[in-house]
């Protein structure tokens, strides 16, 4: 795919959490990430997509040092992520920012806006004072705040304004990867397309690297260079924006671009309606995990787990039935 | 005119944060109120041997249970009247504001600061740490509190400082139950996360991104834990583990003049009152300083 060396890359990561059962009941396990690999290029934008529960927060939790993955490596700029020490996790963090998906829960309700977007330089930086508020005050300016929002509190914004606050604290540290976690799902459609135009603009002036997570495939249409469709905390397909929405191989993949709705009859695919629910992460099928509710599946994919195989245009798939040419 | 410009330019810039916050405190009247009727007593407590002719300890034998000044038969010489062995109660009321006062304080800053740290320490840590601090403070809350404040009274022996160390022991686990619960519910939130990706240690974590937004109950509780530690005081005096008698507390004028009641209201009327007038004082406060300190009231 890319052959350049990558900002960010993530080779057989896995996420396991112990759940409770009980006292009497030993914990089971959770496997929010299963093998998961994949590589951002600086500057370039990779979607996540995927159904809720599919791995995709745990995916953002590890790539921001939240957590440390269960195995599997990770490497950022030059740091691994899985081992790294105080010193190191310190640097490493202002490289990395994320932007989160509820912009009323992100922003401290008992700071002013100028601090709030001051914070990562409070920690990181010995700038003094007056030199902070200049750096904060151009930064607003950027992501399009007026000088008169400094002293505001968050609660005065608009869900819009608020996520523009976040943007700026984010990039205060200029970091090459920003991690966006649904960064406009929140909001009305209208102000959707200011906050993703302001991030694609500020990618280019600032050469960032986006991990965005979504499930608003339009959006991810819009915005992404490559995409990677998650299930159940695996990779379902893995490819660029093109070869994913013209061309999906993966039954859930599909399944997920066939629901996106569209205004005019001749663009509207085939519905491909999937039966069941996501089963759970506790106690995934055998197999194939999505073999039950794939409507190509056969007695091979509820015993053998396929493997997420290189197709001829470069792109992955992890499918008995596109391996078998059935699909 | 262009000095017209330059007061404009003056009165756009931002008031400082006391300022500020005045501004936004004093506009609830009824805190403003129990403000001032809070700076008053404290006053009048301080300089009680200036405000009264008496001492607080005089007995005029001859006087004895002198009813108020504007009942038949009172003094302007004792304007609330006298009591079981004509000690002036005004008097003693001025006096006592001083010890009821510093009790009430006491208790509730100690038990608000230890109760606190406590609270958010078990919070933030959660795992062993978290249920050692909340078993034990299960403990302490399982025991009656009086019979625990007797317990340690007796050890550390009778007195009001004593007195107010047992207090705020027994006060400590309700102050920790609410900064916990409030910590955890915090910590969850996105904010704290987003402080923790810009790499914020722990200490500024608990202390500067959390703790200011767990305040609002924690004020709440304070102001109303206030008339408790008075009454409570006033117990322990009533046993003889607290203000040791003659010295005036209002509890234990109050729990002293009981038996006559009957006879003359005045005696237990009067520091009944004060512990209401300072407790409703203290509430009023507290609700206009959880106001003032929320950034959500403010335009």
């Amino acid at each position: 795919m890319n052959e350049t060396k990558p900002l960010l890359e993530a080779r057989n990561l896995t996420r396991y959490y112990e759940v409770s059962q009980g006292i009497f009941q030993p914990p089971a396990q959770l496997k929010a990430l299963e093998g998961v690999s994949f590589r951002v290029s600086a500057g370039k934008t990779l979607a996540v997509v995927g159904e809720s529960g599919c791995g995709k927060s745990t995916l953002a939790r590890q790539v921001t040092m939240i957590e440390r993955p269960t195995s599997g490596e990770l490497l950022f700029d030059g740091f691994d992520l899985v081992n790294l020490s105080s010193q190191q996790l310190k640097e490493a963090r202002q490289r990395v920012q994320m932007i989160f998906q509820n912009p009323f829960g992100s922003l401290n309700p008992r700071k002013k806006v100028g601090s709030i977007i001051a914070e990562p330089l409070v920690i990181n930086t010995q700038l003094s004072k007056p030199e902070r508020e200049e750096r904060v005050r151009s930064m607003m300016g950027k992501v399009g705040l007026r000088p008169e929002h400094y002293e505001r509190y968050p609660h005065m914004f608009s869900g819009g304004q608020r996520q523009r606050i976040a943007i700026a604290r984010a990039l205060m540290l200029e970091p090459k990867l920003v991690v966006a976690d649904e960064p406009v799902s929140a909001l009305d459609v209208s102000v959707q397309a200011q906050v993703l135009n302001l991030l694609m603009d500020l990618q280019q002036d600032m050469n960032l690297a986006f991990l965005f997570i979504s499930h608003d495939l339009s959006v991810v249409r819009h915005i992404a260079d490559e995409v990677m469709v998650m299930y159940l905390g695996r990779v379902a397909e893995y490819g660029a924006v093109e070869q994913i929405f013209q061309n999906p191989r993966h039954p859930y993949t599909q399944a997920l671009l066939a629901s996106t709705p569209h205004l005019n009859a001749q663009n509207r695919q085939q519905r491909i309606v999937l039966s069941g629910e996501l089963p759970s992460p506790l106690a995934p099928p055998s197999g194939c995990v999505f073999h039950t509710r794939c409507p190509y599946a056969n007695p091979r994919c509820s015993a053998e787990i396929p493997a997420l195989l290189t197709l001829a245009d470069g792109r992955q798939t992890a499918c008995h039935g596109v391996e078998e040419g059935r699909i | 005119m262009s000095e017209q410009v330059q007061t404009a330019v003056i009165d756009l810039a931002p008031a400082g944060p006391l300022r500020e916050f005045w501004d936004y405190f004093s506009e609830n009247r009824g805190a403003l109120i129990g403000f001032y009727f809070i700076v008053a007593m404290l006053l009048a407590a301080l300089f009680a041997n200036f405000l009264t002719p008496h001492s607080p300890f005089e007995q005029y034998r001859d006087q004895i249970l002198t009813p108020p000044a504007w009942q038949e038969g009172g003094l302007w010489l004792y304007p609330l009247g006298t009591d079981e062995v004509g000690r002036d109660i005004l008097t003693r009321l001025l006096y006592g504001g001083r010890m009821s006062l510093f009790i009430g304080m006491m208790v509730v800053s100690s038990s608000l600061l230890i109760g606190t740290m406590i609270g958010l320490v078990a919070g933030y840590a959660k795992g062993l740490t978290d249920t050692l601090i909340m078993r034990a403070m299960d403990i302490i809350m399982a025991l009656p509190s009086l019979l625990l404040a007797l317990a340690i009274v007796t050890i550390l022996g009778p007195g009001l400082i004593n007195a107010a160390i047992a207090i705020a022991i027994t006060y400590l686990p309700h102050y920790v139950r609410i900064t916990r619960a409030s910590v955890i519910a915090e910590s969850s939130k996105d904010y704290v996360t987003a402080s923790r990706i810009s790499g914020a240690g722990v200490w500024r974590l608990m202390f500067i991104t959390i703790l200011p937004n767990c305040m609002a109950p924690l004020i709440v509780q304070a102001s109303l834990g206030f008339s408790n530690a008075i009454l409570d005081a006033a117990a322990l005096g009533f046993i003889g583990l607290g203000a040791q008698p003659p010295s005036p507390e209002w509890g234990s004028m109050l729990a002293g003049a009981l038996e006559f009641i009957q006879r003359a209201w005045w005696v237990v009327t009067f520091p009944g009152l004060m512990i209401l007038l300072t407790v409703l004082a203290f509430n009023l406060m507290g609700d206009g300083l959880r106001d003032a300190l929320d950034p959500k009231m403010k335009q």
